[in-house]
Formats: structure tokens, sequence, C-alpha cells
């Protein structure tokens, strides 16, 4: 059986339903293509196609339309504006200008994705098909080479296979980075029957949300991924666990799995050969823990979702104590390439240690928030400040946050350090699944601490006490901080509780949690101390340590703060400095936000 | 109106839903995800029954549905606030957002109000990072969600009007 010629049509019109455009309306927008497109004349040729595809990246400004064959982008796209892109655009006329992206630095004005600063230095492998094809399509993804290296791995021996993997270089995308081929290698000699694959959808670290837009935009990658791992490694069940709150990651995944079943790609006889396989979608029930693969495995078996010791490896011993082959959503999106491009091309990219690409979700205070897909050993201010474009108008860059609530904070300063798996565990954090957190000098890095503390405490499983009571207890510590309750033998306390959770806890959730704290504690002591010392969060985001007063010098009574008040604690007229209550302020910051002359200033309490 | 519309709780009818699953322990997360989508929480006498079909003890399951955050064993209300509170919808003020929708709705985080009307709790990232803050209301995912805008957000949910089927 060979698989069918398929190919796109020309004149297409992208419009982007990831979540990010969804929630601005992206859907009626392309509703309304759609209706407009049914009313075209049958002599227009080639017909005009309204696809909805997976997420383009740039989610800080959809939602987002590209016009193929012209290329053209339009940013901010409303519904209302379908109407004038049928007449204007599609009729050859010229672009239209208020929709066209508009560079806030430079000024510039930019019509075709190549143009844009944030595509241009984006290398795509992972993001290869999203936002170019429409995901609930088996034919669009076909007519990008879909399922061709299935065709491939098909024919080629289960070792050859695990070779090529092996030689890549490729290394677990969900944060661990272990070599993908060497554990294919582990499963494929450990003895039992049946074997499994699972594929790890539980995208939980918060500011991640990478594997969400290819489940998204790209779900027959990942699939075509797990088929051929299964050759591969000789399982004949394969499990897709993805997190409960990615309602349509499940959608999409669960249409390319019946496409996929209806077209033989999977189920008995796979095109035809001797190899069965099939796919099952399990939903997560909403913890942070089942991204663990061993507690991920406790979920899919209908437990609770509690990690267990390694002794044995899941590839011997798994799923129901059977060998398991389980990976993220990148690494199985990047196998169909490497069977596709050959070992050879995919580890010409990347560092000595990494190789392929990483998406990065660069997000918080940044300019153009979204995902961006580089080769490894990108330096972080080459992501942040050439492609993301860097901190917002007026605002200083201070740190980011890398690596989820298992990585660290990095300082502005050493932001030229390239990213790749092992290059910033010596600074403290860590590349995890890819979550690039921009953070600004209106982000309270004790607060940030506190945050994370938080987090993991109501996400440990509490199986082992030191998970369990440290970050409960470094939590306490950290909310007394925030209240400016704290003394600097806090400080002592805080690293004494870190050393033990890295030495004693069962899972990698209590090893790494102390990283935030750690690395916030190295980096911003003097913010710690301000608390502290001066009962002051330079911030101004800890609300028992701030306060907001105008300074009548710079004030120029433009009533903006006014507006926004959300607790009417602003008196004041046009013209006229205004004055902020202390007794009605809620100190949320709003009015500071909001002020274009500076003249809200931050004090202490 | 509101409380009428919620489906009635009965055995036939939850067993009617988790007779659709076999009874094996590894289909307790999908039948808990059935009943707290139909009932927007997880009745006990539901549980009882999941624990007698999968042959797993009462125990275990309680275990599970009070592990696992995507259910409740309180019936939340017709219309569920989600506010997330990933790190960065944090930074960027998600603390503002909820506290707006504690005042405007008069509950507290993981409250239902008395008619049953309003629910709201705060979950973690949803994955809208890029729209930051996020307000996830029923199913619709409101972006860069400001104090000001919660009121406005709020209106639009008037009556109860969920679809069960």
């Amino acid at each position: 059986m060979t698989i069918p010629e398929a190919s796109l049509s020309t004149h297409r019109i992208l419009v982007c339903c990831g979540t990010g455009c969804l929630a601005n309306g992206a859907w009626e927008v392309y509703q309304a293509l759609r209706s407009s497109l049914q009313g075209q004349p049958a002599s227009v040729h080639p017909v005009r196609e309204a696809v909805a595809t997976g997420c383009h990246g740039l989610c800080a400004r959809g939602p987002f339309v590209r016009i193929l064959p012209d290329d053209i982008v339009y940013c901010q796209v409303q519904a209302g504006d379908v109407a004038e892109i049928v007449a204007s655009t599609l009729e050859g006329g010229p672009p239209i200008k208020r929709l066209l992206f508009r560079d806030a630095q430079t000024k510039q004005v930019l019509t075709r994705p190549e143009d844009f600063p944030f595509y241009r230095q984006q290398h795509k492998i992972v993001l290869r098909n999203v936002g170019e094809i429409d995901p609930t399509s088996l034919q669009d993804y076909l007519a990008r080479g879909g399922y061709r290296s299935l065709e491939k791995a098909l024919l080629m021996e289960p070792d050859d296979i695990i070779n090529e993997v092996i030689s890549a270089g490729l290394r677990g995308r969900g944060g661990g980075g272990f070599p993908t081929g060497v554990k294919w290698r582990a499963c494929a000699q450990a003895s039992g029957a049946p074997r499994y694959i699972i594929c790890n959808g539980d995208e939980g670290d918060p500011g991640a949300f990478m594997d969400e837009s290819v489940m998204e935009g790209d779900p027959h990658s990942v699939l075509e991924g797990m088929i051929i791992g299964a050759r591969a490694v000789n399982a004949s069940q394969g499990f897709i666990y993805v997190r409960d709150e990615y309602a349509r990651s499940i959608i999409c995944l669960q249409k390319a799995i019946e496409d996929a079943r209806h077209a033989g790609f999977l189920g008995d006889r796979i095109l035809n050969s001797d190899f069965s396989f099939d796919v099952e979608l399990v939903r997560g029930g909403g913890a942070f823990v089942c991204g663990e693969e061993t507690a991920l495995m406790a979920s899919i078996e209908g437990s609770i979702g509690e990690p267990r010791d390694k002794y044995r490896y899941p590839t011997e011993s798994g799923l129901w104590g059977q060998p398991t082959l389980i990976n993220n959503v990148e690494t199985w999106a990047n196998i169909p390439y490497i069977l596709d491009k050959g070992a050879a091309h995919f580890a010409s990219l990347g560092t000595a240690g990494s190789k392929g690409t990483k998406v990065f979700s660069v997000v918080g205070k940044a300019v153009h928030t979204g995902l961006v897909e580089v080769p490894m050993g990108s330096s972080l201010r080459h992501i942040i400040d050439d492609i993301a474009g860097g901190a917002p108008w007026g605002r200083q860059l201070k740190a980011v946050q890398i690596g989820g609530p298992s990585g660290g904070c990095i300082p502005e300063a050493m932001l030229d350090l390239e990213v790749d798996f092992d290059s910033l565990t010596g600074a403290g954090a860590m590349m995890g699944s890819g979550g690039i957190i921009v953070m600004d000098d209106r982000t309270c890095m004790v607060e940030v601490a506190r945050y994370y503390m938080e987090f993991l405490a109501g996400e440990s499983c509490g199986k082992c006490l030191p998970c369990r009571e440290g970050i409960d207890y470094m939590l306490g510590i950290l909310t007394r901080l925030c209240h400016g309750r704290g003394t600097e033998a806090d400080l002592e306390r805080l690293q004494d509780i870190c050393t033990t959770l890295q030495a004693a806890s069962l899972c990698n959730l209590g090893k790494t949690a102390p990283n935030p704290v750690l690395s916030t504690v190295k980096y911003f002591r003097e913010e710690y101390l301000a608390h502290i010392q001066e009962h002051r969060c330079p911030a101004g985001i800890c609300r028992d340590l701030t306060t907001f007063s105008i300074d009548p010098d710079l004030c120029n009574g433009c009533t903006l703060c006014l507006k926004f008040c959300p607790v009417d604690a602003i008196e004041g007229a046009a013209k006229q400095v205004h004055v902020i209550d202390q007794t009605r302020c809620i100190r949320c910051g709003e009015c500071f936000e909001q002020c274009r002359q500076d003249a809200v200033v931050i004090g202490g309490r | 109106m509101p409380i009428t519309s919620f489906p009635e709780e009965s055995q036939a009818a939850f067993l009617a839903i988790i007779s659709e699953y076999p009874g094996e322990k590894r289909y307790i997360i999908p039948i808990m995800h059935h009943l707290n989508k139909y009932y927007h929480y997880l009745p006990r006498p539901a549980l009882e029954l999941t624990a007698q079909h999968t042959g797993v003890p009462f125990s275990q399951v309680y275990s599970m549905a009070t592990f696992y955050k995507a259910f409740s064993l309180v019936p939340r209300g017709c219309h569920h606030f989600k506010v997330c509170d990933g790190t960065t919808c944090h930074i960027k003020g998600s603390r503002l957002i909820t506290d707006e929708l504690q005042k405007h709705l008069g509950i507290k985080i993981g409250e239902t109000s008395s008619d049953r009307q309003f629910s709201m709790e705060t979950v973690n990232c949803i994955g809208a990072c890029a729209i930051a803050p996020a307000l996830l209301a029923d199913d619709k995912v409101y972006p860069r969600v400001t104090p000001a805008s919660v009121r406005k957000i709020i209106q639009e949910y008037g009556g109860c009007s969920h679809d069960h089927s």
C-alpha cells in the first residue's frame, strides 16, 4: 500500500487558531472569511480557501491572518476587517496598512513573514507544519510529506532506526535531556511483551506551551513519531497522556488518531506490513506531578499520580510492569524529521552535546511574546532581544526565569549564556522544557520565589517527607519575607532546607524545587535584604511593604491613572496634580503602569 | 431557574454514565471526568458506584477524587471562573483579577455562590501565557484581563444555560 499523493492549494488564507488568537476572536475571523469566500464566482481560479491553522507563534499580535501566495501577514484582525480583506487584498489591491505588523522599535511596517525579525531568525523543525496546515486534515499533513518517514521506517530494520536516532544525537525535550536513542535501545533490549509507547503531553510547567502548540497544530507529526518508535522497539500499544487543561489538544489528537486509523497508518498491519500498533488518548486529571514519568504511568493505570523510585527504569518495567518507552511531545515530533532528512543533517545543528533545535515559549515582560524555535546553543539575549523584541517600552529587563518550577532565575548580566541541555546548570537554572519568562523591574524576585514554592507546595504529591514538609516550610519563610517579617537568619534556613531537598527527595519535583529559591537568593540578595532590613519591596509588588504616591513636580494632570484606578483612590482633575488617597489605595500598581510621566513613585511603608 | 436546570442526581443516572466504561481500574479517571462534566462535581453516591463498578476500594477512588484537581467534591456553579495563576499571569497581575472577582461575585477562591450561579478557582498555567493575564470563564479564554474588565466579563454571564447534553 502506498501513501496517496496530496498537495496544498496555492491560494490559501491561513487563520491562526491557536489558543492566544482564539481568545482574541480568531474563530469569528475564520467563520467570516469562510462565508465570504463561499460566494466566490465559479470563474475565480484558483479557488481561495480559508484554513484554520495551529499557532503561528507571534501570539502577542493575534489574531493572525496570512494570505498566500502573496504572503501578506495581517495582525490583530477582527471579523469586521474580513469584508475589506476580501474586497481589496484578495483582488490584488495594496496591503491594508492598519492591519500590517508595525515594529514598535524600528517603526517599520512589515508585510511578509520573512521580513519579521521574529520569524527570520528562527529555524523550524518541530514547528515545521504548525501554522502551515489545517491540523484536523490528514490530507494537509500528507501534502507536507507526512507519513513518508513511517513508510521508510517500515522498510528498515528496527536496529537501524534506533541507530539513526542515536547518531542524530536527539535528547529528551521534556527537560531531562536523556539521549533518546539510548532509551529506545534499552527498551528494545528489555524482555517482555506486550510493550508500550507513551507520549508525555502533560505539559505542566507554568509558562510553557510548546507541546500544546504541536498537539493542536500538527498532531500527526507526534503520532508518526510514536508509530516509528513503536516499530523500533516492537511495541503494540501506545498512549498519549494529555493534561486536562488542554481541551483543544485532545480534540485535535483524537481526530488525528481516527484519521490515521482509517487511512491505515494505525491499527492492524500498518501500510500492509506485518507491524500492528494502535494509540489511545488518556486525559489527565490536573496534577503537575504527573509530568514525572512514573507518576504519569500510575495515572494511566488508574491510581493517584505518585512517582516511584527508579531502581528499574520504565524501559524495563513501566506501564503495568511491562517495558515502556516514554518520550515527550516535542521529542516525538522530531522523529519523522530525523528519518526524513537523515541523522547527519539533524546533528549538524546545535552544540556538541545538544543537537537540533529547541522550541521556547518567550513570555512575560517581552514585546513579542510567543513561540520561538532556534538551534540549540542560541544565547538567551539573542532569543529575548533579537527575536522577541526585548522588554517593553520604558522597562528594564531584570531577570529571566527558565525551566519552570525546576529552573532558576538568571540575572540580566548573564543573558549571553548559550542555552542547551548542559550550559545553564552551572548558573543554577536549566533549560527544562523551554519556558522563558522575562521579568522586568516590576517583578519582585522574593515574591517570584514565594510563588514557585506555593505552586510546588500545592503540587507535591506528599509521598516523601523532604518535599512535602520542606517546600511548605520554605513557603512559610518566603511569605513572611514578603510581609516584611523576615530576618537574615531566614536566608540561611532557606539554604539548609534546599540542601536537604536536593539530597533526599524521591523524584525530581522535590530535588529541583530549591532552584527558584537558591537562584534568587544568589543573584538578587539585595532585594531580599531590602525586604528584611528596610521593609521595602523595590519592585512595588509586596503590598505590605509598598506605597504609591504621585510626584507633584512630574504629574501633568492627564487623568490616565485616575481612570484606571479600580477603587477610585486617586483625586484630581484635568491639568491638576493628582493625589492618591492612601487609606483607599489597594496597592495594585495600576497607576504606576499607566503613567507616562514617571510621576507615580514606589515607596516603602 | 438556575437550580432546576441542574441534572437530577439519581442512582440510575449515575449508573447510566458509569456503565458506559469497562469495569477496570484504569477507567476511574475517565468516569470521573464524565461525571464531573455532567454534574459539575462528583456526588459521593456516584463515587461509591464507581468503586463498585471498577472493583476498587472506595477509599482509593475517593483519594483519586481529592488528588486530581480537575475534580470537585462540592457542587460548582453554573458558570465557573478560572483565574490563571501560571507564572506569567502571576507576574502580570492575576492577583488583582482574583481580588476583583471575589469582590464582585461575593465568594472566595474555591467557593460556589449560594444560588449555584457562580463559582471560582485559581488554576495553574492554561497555556495562554502570551496573552497574560488570562481568565477562563466556562470554556472561553479572556486575554489581557484588567481589574476594570472583570466587571464587564461577569455581566456577560447571566442566567444558567449550561448544556448538559
